[in-house]
């Protein structure tokens, strides 16, 4: 039997959600074959199988979020049929490997006196974990425990977590708070009017008082229905629960701009060339069987590379008592996902052609609006990109993605009227705002690099040069 | 009710034995004229003479010996014995003579005697004279071992001991000797056996003995203070015989449990308790029965490793949040 434990899938990730599973109870699992998918703070992932086996039990339903390292799934040897996962007739062991039995710790020079208790040893249970308390508890109320969620250690399901469970499988008792371990039945308090805000006040499961890698419930479900002859009572608001992406995004940013004072450069760039350029592109492209388009913001990408080659003093990062040059460009482009804003990475944009770049760009936006951008793919970035222009956004100002030092924000192109030797002809424009962490860039360089990518876009031949 | 310390508790109670009982004397090094190393017997060798407090050579062996052989003829001798480690040089007259003539012969004769020693660290005496074995002594049946935490269980249980018709092991502590509580002077001897709910609480039972239960209390009090919980406390008094059904109720009814112990941990006097709530309060067990425990190292001289080693109230708090959080019972 092998335990499977929530995995790390990337550097900041502290739990996942698992999101399906691609095997069920009872199937065999070849190793390298896909078990789970896991959303990460970042990203859906497939997780695949150290090793070969029979699926014997999920801990963690489709939904679930679980703590890294706590356990997801038994996998067990020998035959399908055999699987059948009957908490409390798993396959002996000896009883020395009993986990809890076994005063683990006490390594004599090492420990020092503080709490010298039994530490629960690796995950190497074969059946589920539940206290004496809990089961003797079950027993009494009634309750599988196969089919509560655990919130001790390891999983551990305590007297509390029967008692929700067996609170949850009392639809009456629902509405009216936690119940308590006793006098379910009593608590029916549906027959009497009940005020609005008392039957949507939300009502923490209660295994969530212990704080200790507690399993976050499946989502719950808001009544809004009112009894009648209320009817102008205020609606309260909805809580969605915020998704990994989010979460991240909220942190990152908050962090941002707390600690990196933002200062603007914002200029107009005449980008009439531009577009006959890439049409030209486009259009031999096409001509010759090519696929593929190159799309304006490809082109940004690739000036933003060339002019920090020309300007590597924007290629750093801030980073407290020193400043770090980094030797290799890599641009982030901000997406828009499903569930979220996520970054993809452009590795070594500065070397890779516009047709590289936009290939790698469509393949890597596709996946990210699916969110299932590899932890790698998000991670690394010297410099981002973020691209209103399509929504017709004349100009905005990004927030710069740390430990980036600056953040390019672009705009929409527009039809505008434009002085051109002396005359007035209908231009192209689109804006280009900087967002620089003061820290580590002063306005004069900001403005420079600006000013370099201004000429670029002004004259497209050079960002192939 | 006057307010005194362990220390006086125990000479006013010897006083009052010597007094009360004319086979009752005193033996162990300076106990006389120098009045005890740790000054238990402070004007006894005056008031009571040298027959009745006697001191003897640097030989533990033998005079323990003598205390054995004095027993078995009809007296009632109080041994000291200057620290539980020099207790070893005389483990054969203690674990193989007192321990056992009784029951060897046939019951002919009875082995009415009491040692008096402390145990425990933290005073720098470094690794040799810092020892907490009273385990050896309550490993071994036809011993009684008893180990008072307060003045008044000082006073109640070598009252006990002294009247006791079996040998007793009476386990003192150094760190104990200048604690303070009310003393009832009129009160009779404790049952020897009968652990004491010094606390009552509904959170978590804190077990422990002598230093360990005083601080299991103060330790209880801080946790109702700071996390609003209600442990309960669990002062042995008596390893052997142990009281376990105290224990296993009060396990019943909370749930969880700390056992703390100045003692190592490997074979100690708290892997007894674990295994008696497991027998006991199995099907009531919440999480698993923690132990908080000496570091498993001769104990350093150096003050800060002394204590580092040493279990602690902090340290018996940690364990105590860690088993209510496996529970979700904190809040």
């Amino acid at each position: 039997m092998t335990e499977i434990a929530m995995p790390r899938l990337s550097d900041t990730m502290e739990e996942g959600v698992i999101v399906a599973w691609h095997k069920r109870v009872g199937d065999h699992v070849d190793r390298g074959e896909v078990l789970v998918e896991i959303e990460t703070d970042k990203a859906v992932m497939e997780f695949e199988s150290y090793e070969s086996g029979v699926l014997r039990q999920v801990l963690a339903e489709e939904g679930a979020t679980v703590a890294i390292g706590a356990p997801i799934a038994v996998l067990g040897n020998g035959s399908p049929d055999s699987g059948s996962p009957d908490p409390a007739g798993g396959p002996a062991r000896p009883a020395a490997a009993t986990p809890e039995a076994e005063p683990v710790t006490v390594d004599s020079a090492q420990r020092t006196a503080t709490a010298p208790a039994p530490v629960p040893p690796a995950q190497a249970a074969d059946r589920f974990r539940a206290s004496p308390l809990a089961r003797r508890v079950a027993r009494d109320l009634g309750v599988d425990l196969a089919t509560v969620p655990g919130s001790g250690p390891g999983g551990r399901v305590t007297r509390a977590d029967v008692v929700a469970a067996a609170s949850r499988a009392t639809p009456a008792a629902e509405p009216t708070g936690p119940a308590e371990p006793t006098g379910l039945a009593e608590s029916t308090g549906l027959a009497e009017p009940v005020a609005p805000e008392r039957t949507e006040a939300p009502v923490a499961p209660r295994g969530e008082r212990a704080g200790v890698g507690v399993p976050a419930r499946p989502g719950r479900q808001w009544d809004h229905r009112r009894p009648a002859g209320v009817p102008d009572e205020p609606e309260p608001p909805r809580e969605i629960p915020l998704t990994r992406v989010r979460r991240v995004t909220a942190r990152r940013l908050t962090e941002s701009m707390r600690e990196a004072p933002h200062f603007y450069v914002t200029r107009t760039v005449d980008v009439g060339e531009l577009l006959a350029f890439r049409a030209q592109l486009n259009a031999r492209t096409a001509a010759a069987g090519g696929t593929g388009k190159v799309s304006v913001n490809d082109l940004v990408l690739k000036a933003c590379a060339t002019a920090l080659r020309a300007h590597p003093e924007v290629n750093v990062s801030f980073a407290g008592d020193k400043i770090l040059a980094h030797q290799r460009i890599h641009l982030g482009m901000a997406v828009a996902a499903e569930n979220g804003l996520v970054v993809a990475v452009i590795r070594d944009a500065d070397r890779k052609s516009i047709t590289e770049i936009a290939a790698e760009s469509r393949e890597l936006a596709g996946r990210a609006r699916e969110g299932r951008l590899h932890a790698a793919e998000m991670s690394g970035s010297t410099f981002t990109v973020s691209n209103l222009g399509p929504f017709g956004v004349d100009s905005f100002t990004a927030v710069i993605n740390p430990p980036e030092a600056a953040i390019l924000a672009v705009g929409a192109v527009r039809e505008v009227p434009v002085v051109r030797d002396g005359a007035l002809v209908v231009g192209q424009t689109m804006t280009a705002t900087l967002s620089v962490d003061h820290r580590a860039l002063d306005g004069a360089v900001a403005a420079a690099f600006v000013r370099t990518l201004a000429v670029l876009l002004a004259d497209p031949l050079r960002i192939v040069a | 009710m006057p307010v005194i310390t362990y220390r006086q508790a125990l000479r006013d109670t010897l006083r009052a034995e010597l007094a009360r009982d004319p086979s009752v004397f005193l033996m162990g090094e300076e106990i006389g004229v120098f009045e005890g190393s740790y000054k238990i017997t402070a004007g006894l060798l005056d008031e009571f003479g040298e027959r009745r407090v006697r001191d003897t050579p640097i030989a533990e062996e033998g005079f323990v010996g003598a205390a054995v052989g004095a027993a078995m003829l009809g007296l009632r001798p109080v041994v000291e014995i200057m620290t539980i480690n020099f207790s070893l040089l005389a483990l054969d007259q203690i674990v193989n003579h007192a321990a056992k003539i009784h029951g060897m012969f046939g019951g002919q004769c009875r082995v009415p005697m009491v040692i008096r020693t402390p145990g425990g660290g933290g005073q720098q005496l470094a690794a040799t004279h810092s020892q907490n074995v009273e385990l050896y002594y309550a490993f071994v049946p036809g011993l009684k071992v008893v180990a008072p935490s307060t003045p008044a269980d000082a006073r109640a249980l070598l009252l006990a001991a002294i009247r006791d018709d079996d040998p007793v092991l009476f386990l003192e502590n150094l760190a104990l000797y200048n604690v303070k509580g009310e003393v009832d002077e009129s009160a009779g001897p404790a049952e020897i056996g009968r652990a004491a709910v010094v606390r009552p609480g509904t959170d978590i039972t804190l077990i422990g003995y002598s230093r360990m239960a005083a601080v299991a209390v103060e330790v209880a009090e801080r946790l109702a203070a700071e996390d609003g919980v209600d442990a309960e406390v669990i002062d042995l008094r008596s390893l052997r015989p142990l009281d376990r059904r105290t224990i296993v109720e009060s396990v019943r009814r909370t749930n969880c449990a700390v056992i703390a112990e100045d003692d190592w941990l490997t074979y100690g006097i708290g892997a007894e308790i674990a295994a008696t709530l497991q027998e006991g309060a199995f099907d009531w067990l919440d999480a698993p029965v923690r132990r908080v425990a000496a570091a498993e190292v001769p104990l350093p001289y150096a003050k800060p490793l002394e204590l580092a080693a040493l279990p602690s109230a902090e340290s018996l708090a940690t364990a105590v949040r860690q088993t209510l959080d496996a529970v979700a019972r904190r809040r």
